[in-house]
């Protein structure tokens, strides 16, 4: 790619202060519509609110993931090394959301079955495995030394990690006994009216929060990146 | 407040904790990013390279 179309595709992207802005204005609506809009679930009562947010959360997790192998290949293929710290930023996203998944799913566990985990389930063990499969790009990427080979590595590594994501989603529907309730149906969405319009706004709210972090917190690594590089220049 | 009630304000503060943590830090190291930034502006300039013709000497 060129600088001169590089830098065109950078001024087309979304200003950082419009994103946190419409993140702002996303996440209060769906905390609005889930605590005053949406009705009661009838089989859970009030704990069923946890949902809205819980399953945004482990889309969101999983869509970062994904962004993060889609990047790894990108840099495998051009040899880009913007991509290798895209790669990076967005798998740290997707473990931030993937901790969230698991601290709100715990709690719901705990109101709906009694426990805050169960080891029986396959679909928390499999998110757990994902989740933990992608701390451990963090110890490899932070036991090698900076340069290609640790990009190489590392975009290995995200790639093989987003098998585990199907696995992940499809469980729930190969397993023969289980407690987790299913959201998503081969004939669509378990839910309609209210419940389905609130879900659909958390859903774009927390994605557009993700991007918007994601922004930032590469916004700060290529500043620190540029930094290190003037201090060498400047030694 | 019910239990079920204050199980899902937990999960939701705790959301909303991480988020406000997550921006905490990213705020901090952008902070000593800036701080970095203006100790490397406050350094001299380099000299600039000598840019006398050579000569032949002997």
């Amino acid at each position: 790619m060129t600088e001169a179309r590089h830098n065109s595709l950078q001024m087309a992207r979304i200003p950082l202060p419009a994103l946190a802005a419409a993140s702002l204005a996303l996440v209060t609506t769906a905390l609005a519509l889930v605590f005053f809009v949406a009705p009661t679930d009838a089989d859970q009562g009030f704990s069923q609110r946890i949902f809205y947010f819980h399953v945004s959360i482990a889309f969101t997790a999983y869509a970062c993931f994904i962004g993060g192998a889609w990047k790894a290949l990108v840099h495998l293929w051009k040899r880009d090394p913007r991509a290798d710290l895209e790669s990076y930023v967005a798998v740290h996203q997707g473990v931030i959301f993937g901790c969230l998944v698991l601290l709100t799913g715990s709690i719901w566990a705990k109101i709906s079955w009694g426990h805050w985990w169960l080891w029986s389930e396959n679909q928390l063990v499999l998110f757990l495995v994902l989740f933990l499969f992608y701390c451990a790009y963090f110890m490899l990427r932070f036991s090698l030394d900076d340069g290609p080979q640790r990009a190489n590595m590392c975009a290995v590594y995200a790639l093989f990690g987003v098998i585990l994501i199907p696995v992940s989603f499809l469980a729930i529907r190969l397993a023969t006994r289980f407690i987790h309730p299913v959201v998503f149906t081969r004939h669509g969405p378990n839910f309609n009216g209210w419940i389905l319009v609130t879900y659909c706004v958390a859903q774009v709210a927390l994605l557009v929060l993700a991007y918007t972090l994601y922004r930032v917190e590469l916004a700060g690594k290529r500043l620190d990146l540029r930094l290190r590089e003037l201090r060498r220049a400047y030694a | 407040m019910t239990t079920a009630e204050k199980y899902v304000t937990a999960a939701y503060c705790v959301v909303f904790g991480f988020v406000l943590l997550y921006v905490v830090i990213i705020a901090l190291k952008l902070r000593r990013l800036e701080r970095e930034v203006d100790a490397l502006a406050a350094r001299p300039e380099p000299a600039p390279e000598d840019e006398r013709e050579p000569v032949q000497v002997g």
